[in-house]
């Protein structure tokens, strides 16, 4: 017993020795965030860069609950910026309303989904989003299972998928935007929630195809090739370039802020926001999401500055709009 | 010859015997080759992934978004202030709870209840217990998402397997001494104060070794109650310069651990976060070993001053 009290108190001192040493003793605003694990890069590099060049005069927080979970403690005011891979829904906005949140909807950067074959895949040069379709619709399970169903001129070789898990946003988002519907796809694929995972599965087979975040693509092109997409006006690679003029459609779509209104009155609130829309660019790119084209940060800037809340989505997600639109439409609060 | 033959026969039946106990003994020596050497592998791969890694720079750095600057510093501030919670809860709570059951209660239909339920309490996912704590502690509570939030949940979470682990230890001790010390005119609480406990602590600190190893590696409940990923400031100090000296502000404050920053990076797209991933195993690795060395000096140490 007493050499459990012992190393007790040992630990306490060890603590508190390390907290004396590195800790801020100043009392200071924290600023929180929460929410998707896809935005949380972005987040967290400006957040790094905001601290650094503030001083550490302001603390901010980021976590990574998934959108949905974000959501949740942003309508309960836990929060004051949530993370979301996806515009607001339906529900969360009432949710914010009961709770008398009001939210300033920005879009951040682009994440363009990227459909990879192996580099020993010759035969691939591109895929229409009918073909795709005919791959992951959930009539296809276990019919369409070898290359040479899609197009005659490929080989007869078996047709390997690999794709996102169920319960991630861009299971979601590719789901609808091929689909037409969120979450209808075939069940018979090797789905991982951690994209590294698909990486390594496609990057050592030569009959697979699959989808995921272009930050994986990026960093893995030694070992994958991006499959350009034909959405009816020709094949369009994912490139920086495609994904800010909207041709890169339908898989790309943009990831969000939502700001507090009510936080915004906190100095600290406003100033990390601003600095967010000035810098993400640079930051972005740097983590490697696209980043906006520069009249969006500015739309985004005028739209915290009028204090404009509400959502241009009007509740639910909608595939490949233009950026512009985002800024054009009325908002629905 | 036929006595011959009888001896003959014994001895084929001995050679038969003694053949299937050295074919048991090398199953059994091979399984255990297998189990350990899985284990090396594992280690293997993560010392050669991260062990290059670990430096004074990457224990005394907050998350980056470069690789190559990110520390787990308020990981591992953050998992030592957790596990010092759920280690002032569960102990003490999980002692008092095993003596009582083992000691005191009736051996009637609700204990057998009880135990049952603290038998099927340590089988439940952990992701349960925090959202249990996520109603409780954080909502009806107003506890916060804090670290004294993550330390409670954690207790709760290893109650059981210190509880059981305590009971097992009091039972291991022969009926004989606590009957000896009643007849010396010991109290029931005497008994346990100078007999019981001092002699089934190795036992004890086991169980709870176990229970605060498993704890350090939770991921599931702490995420469910709001731990954070990018945090780049330690709670307040627990010691103040001014008077009264100590404070328990820490305990609300936001908080990481080391498994979540360790899954954050194991799903980023860069390589070099994935060495970084492996060098934070590699930590939270070393220290569990170090905490069960420590268990089992304790538990020598504990056993030396045993004399029956």
């Amino acid at each position: 017993m007493k050499n459990l009290m012992h190393s007790v108190a040992a630990g306490i001192v060890a603590a508190a020795f390390v907290s004396q040493t590195f800790g801020l003793r100043a009392e200071t605003d924290t600023i929180r965030v929460d929410g998707s694990s896809t935005v949380y890069p972005v987040t967290e590099a400006v957040a790094e860069e905001f601290q650094a060049s503030t001083g550490g005069k302001f603390k901010v927080t980021v976590g990574i609950s998934g959108t949905g979970g974000g959501f949740k403690k942003f309508g309960r005011g836990e929060t004051d910026i949530s993370n979301a891979s996806r515009p607001i829904l339906e529900q969360e906005i009432a949710e914010c309303r009961k709770n008398g949140i009001e939210f300033i909807e920005l879009p951040v950067a682009f994440d363009a989904l990227t459909v990879m074959v192996n580099p020993q895949n010759t035969w691939v040069d591109k895929l229409t989003t009918d073909e795709l379709k005919r791959m992951w619709e959930p009539q296809a399970q276990g019919k369409i299972t070898n290359w040479k169903q899609i197009r005659d001129s490929f080989p007869d070789a078996p047709l390997k998928l690999y794709g996102a898990g169920a319960d991630s946003g861009t299971f979601d988002y590719f789901t609808e935007a091929i689909m037409g519907k969120p979450k209808a796809s075939r069940g018979d694929f090797t789905a991982s929630e951690d994209d590294n995972v698909l990486v390594q599965g496609i990057s050592t087979d030569k009959n697979a195809i699959g989808y995921f975040g272009y930050a994986y693509y990026a960093e893995n092109k030694d070992k994958l090739k991006a499959v350009p997409i034909d959405a009816g006006k020709g094949p369009v690679a994912p490139t920086e370039e495609t994904v800010i003029n909207a041709t890169y459609a339908p898989l790309s779509r943009p990831i969000f802020i939502y700001v507090s209104k009510k936080s915004l009155e906190r100095p600290a609130v406003r100033q990390f926001v601003e600095f967010y829309l000035k810098n993400v660019a640079d930051l972005a790119r740097e983590v490697k999401y696209v980043p906006l084209p520069p009249s969006a940060y500015e739309k985004g800037l005028e739209r915290l500055k009028a204090g404009e809340t509400g959502t241009a989505f009007g509740g639910h997600s909608e595939v490949g709009l233009h950026i512009d639109e985002l800024f054009n439409r009325p908002l629905k609060k | 010859m036929s006595a011959d033959s009888k001896t003959d026969r014994i001895q084929r039946i001995i050679a038969r015997r003694r053949r299937h106990d050295r074919i048991f003994s090398m199953i059994g020596l091979l399984l255990l080759l297998m189990c350990l050497g899985t284990l090396v592998a594992l280690l293997a791969d993560l010392a050669i992934d991260g062990l290059a890694r670990i430096n004074k720079q990457f224990l005394t750095s907050f998350p980056s978004r470069f690789p190559a600057r990110a520390g787990i510093l308020s990981a591992w501030v953050g998992t030592l202030l957790v596990i010092l919670v759920t280690a002032c809860t569960a102990i003490p709570l999980g002692l008092a709870a095993g003596i009582y059951l083992e000691e005191y209660s009736a051996r009637n239909r609700v204990a057998r209840i009880l135990e049952i339920n603290l038998h099927n309490l340590a089988g439940v996912p952990s992701i349960i217990y925090g959202l249990l704590a996520l109603g409780l502690f954080v909502y009806v509570f107003q506890f916060g998402r804090s670290i004294l939030t993550a330390g409670l949940t954690l207790g709760i979470l290893i109650l059981p397997i210190v509880i059981v682990a305590t009971r097992e230890s009091l039972r291991a001790i022969p009926l004989a001494i606590r009957e000896a010390s009643y007849a010396l005119g010991a109290t029931k609480w005497q008994t346990v104060r100078h007999h019981l406990l001092p002699y089934s602590m190795g036992g004890i600190f086991t169980g709870i070794i176990i229970a605060i190893s498993r704890a350090i590696g939770e991921t599931a409940p702490l995420v469910t109650i709001g731990a954070l990923t990018f945090i780049a400031f330690l709670p307040p100090s627990p010691v103040q310069p001014q008077p009264p000296f100590v404070s328990l502000e820490w305990l609300k404050s936001d908080f990481t651990v080391l498994p979540i920053q360790m899954f954050n990076w194991v799903s980023r797209p860069q390589r070099e976060f994935h060495i970084n991933a492996a060098a934070t195993g590699l930590v939270l690795i070393a220290v569990t070993l170090l905490l069960n060395t420590a268990a089992v000096a304790l538990r020598y140490r504990a056993r030396k001053r045993v004399r029956w």
